[in-house]
């Protein structure tokens, strides 16, 4: 990742190295500071995980229990009972998948388009992007559902995956160019010289090295997608809802039963959670130097 | 250098031949740039996604204005009625509505206080993290970016489990403390209560962006030029205030930006928070205008809500559009 990085920090200077050291000793004030902080961020996710895996009885002790002990997994087996799970997350995985894969083919293209191309226009189409990017979905999504109604893709995967791609493509765009703009067109014109053609300098010598890149964007799309709540509400009717409508109408006769629901965000919280600590370092890579390199 | 197409291999370099209309800029110093080569190309290339985005993007932008002089129920969703065009009734229907300021009033003091707070705190939190050790820094990082990876709708669960009245841990932390009694406490039972509450989870889900992003910039901040303030007698305030802030100025004005917009936009958290049945004191604009639509099937009036809604962030985002024209102008 470092090596295509443009910019990176600056080296420590001995000045730098003086003033850490005399601060060494105010330190301790501000680690006790960072801690607190720490605990704070992370508190919901530990709560959650603490319901989740604790016997359900001690969920609903009025005096909480900070530990789960004994460690049990009832929570996990009620949350797959009490109503279909896996067909919700089929249909998430298969709306995600769907529309990362549309998204990176698009957008691959179209981010080559204004990375390595001079044309007419250019300039028009990268605001463009940019501008799409801040229009607020929420205020969309009326005149959305009666598109999606016109051309009868309402309560349909595909319906989903379209409205989807309204924010997914934008991203998609930026972030590889971001990418893209990075990789020296030496390389390419290098590999031209020696007889490639343009498809072929891109695809043995662009190719391999936008990939982390591509994966990277991909996953993080696909995380973005299968986020995504208000169009999955408005779309899909109940039979065929997704995973994260089926999270936030998790309610029984009983009326809210957390313990459960923890089990459930539990399962569709940390693969996110994991996805996202595996690109999180890539993705503010390719973003940040984007955005330094012209 | 002709970094182009073989295609176009044999055609003399036009060095700086007929500049672009749209961009006629100079080439940037030490920079290559491909010449211009067969014009269609890029735009075969972007063709796929032009389509999409004017598809689902453009035609419903459209639509939206053309909906809210239209009455549009369900009849006419239906299709037994054509829908008919009613000049600006809806929206003298709702700007006369006193309901509808007061749900624009919430709303820009409830998106108002998300983005100060996101901000403030998240400044403050950057700047901390630089004082830290690295093993606080790591911990702290880690804890950010699993908070910031949770999906909404989990986290919006969980906070909803953390402040429930009966078994809820907020309210047995706060009985510790003494002479204060929170136990079976709602939350949700006022508006404004029920909205801090709101407000926590939007604030505590925005905060990891930011401080963030800040973070990285401020390691762009020359140390030498903060050492210098600060030997020429600077304290840790006027470091901040005039070395500091004015480098990493323009990343503090597009998160601000950024959070305007998306906090404008909250839906999912009051929905859910609100079991799907917000009431009136906790409508926002988002729901509100979601509530006209799908509640009651008032199509027309819904539109007319959200693209007052867009207008009101037209502002904002003016500012921010300057930004991404800088960005453009660099291109």
């Amino acid at each position: 990742m470092t090596g295509t990085r443009g910019t990176g920090t600056p080296p420590l200077s001995t000045a730098a190295v003086a003033a850490a050291r005399r601060r060494r000793n105010g330190k301790l004030g501000w680690n006790l500071l960072g801690l607190l902080v720490f605990a704070l961020a992370a508190f919901p996710v530990y709560w959650m995980l603490n319901t989740a895996f604790k016997p359900a009885k001690d969920a609903i002790d009025p005096t909480p229990h900070f530990f789960p002990y004994p460690v049990s997994l009832e929570n996990f087996r009620r949350a797959l009972n009490i109503s279909d799970f896996w067909g919700p997350v089929e249909r998430s995985l298969i709306v995600s998948a769907g529309t990362v894969v549309i998204g990176a083919v698009i957008g691959l293209l179209a981010a080559l388009a204004i990375s390595r191309f001079a044309f007419r226009g250019r300039k028009v189409v990268i605001v463009g992007i940019l501008t799409v990017q801040m229009v607020p979905l929420v205020a969309m999504i009326i005149p959305v559902f009666l598109l999606l109604n016109q051309i009868h893709q309402i309560d349909k995967l595909s319906g989903l995956i379209l409205t989807y791609l309204t924010f997914i493509l934008p991203f998609t765009v930026w972030t590889l160019r971001g990418f893209l703009v990075n990789i020296p067109k030496e390389l390419e014109e290098a590999a031209m010289v020696d007889g490639c053609s343009r498809t072929g300098a891109f695809l043995r010598v662009v190719f391999p090295l936008l990939a982390p890149g591509l994966v990277a964007t991909s996953i993080y799309g696909f995380i973005q997608a299968w986020n995504e709540f208000l169009y999955a509400l408005l779309v899909m009717s109940q039979e065929h809802e997704t995973a994260t409508v089926w999270l936030g109408t998790f309610t029984t006769q009983h009326g809210t039963e957390y313990a459960p629901m923890m089990a459930g965000s539990t399962m569709m919280g940390i693969p996110v959670v994991i996805l996202f600590l595996l690109v999180q370092r890539k993705m503010a890579a390719g973003l940040t130097a984007g955005a330094v390199k012209g | 250098m002709s970094a182009a197409e073989t295609t176009t291999a044999k055609v003399p370099p036009r060095r700086h031949s007929s500049p672009p209309a749209g961009g006629g800029r100079p080439p940037a110093p030490g920079r290559r740039r491909s010449r211009l080569g067969q014009a269609a190309t890029p735009w075969l290339l972007l063709a796929p996604c032009i389509l999409v985005l004017v598809l689902v993007l453009g035609y419903p932008l459209i639509r939206l204005g053309t909906l809210s002089f239209q009455d549009y129920k369900k009849p006419q969703l239906w299709g037994f009625k054509p829908a008919t065009w009613v000049g600006f009734d809806n929206y003298q229907a709702i700007l006369s509505d006193s309901e509808f300021w007061s749900v624009v009033v919430r709303t820009i003091v409830f998106a108002g206080c998300c983005v100060l707070l996101t901000m403030v705190v998240g400044m403050l939190v950057a700047l901390l993290l630089q004082r830290v050790s690295p093993w606080v820094r790591t911990l702290v990082n880690i804890a950010l970016v699993a908070s910031w990876a949770m999906p909404v709708v989990v986290a919006v669960t969980v906070f909803k489990w953390m402040f429930d009245s009966d078994y809820g841990v907020v309210n047995w932390v706060l009985s510790k403390i003494p002479g204060v009694d929170y136990s079976g406490h709602n939350w949700f039972a006022s508006g404004p209560e029920g909205l801090s509450v709101i407000m926590m989870q939007v604030v505590w889900g925005a905060i990891p962006f930011v401080v963030i992003t800040l973070s990285a910039g401020l390691t762009q901040v020359p140390k030498e030029l903060e050492e210098a303030a600060r030997l020429d007698g600077a304290g840790a305030l006027g470091v901040f205030r005039y070395v500091t802030f004015p480098i990493i100025k323009p990343l503090v004005v597009m998160m601000t930006t950024l959070s305007v917009i998306w906090d404008m936009g909250v839906f999912a958290q009051v929905w859910l928070m609100r079991g799907g049945h917000p009431e009136p004191e906790f409508q926002l604009l988002t729901t509100y205008s979601y509530d006209r639509a799908f509640g009651v099937n008032d199509y027309a009036t819904g539109s007319a809500i959200a693209l007052l809604t867009v207008l009101l962030l037209l502002g904002v985002v003016a500012v921010y559009m300057r930004q991404m024209l800088k960005i453009g102008e660099v291109e």
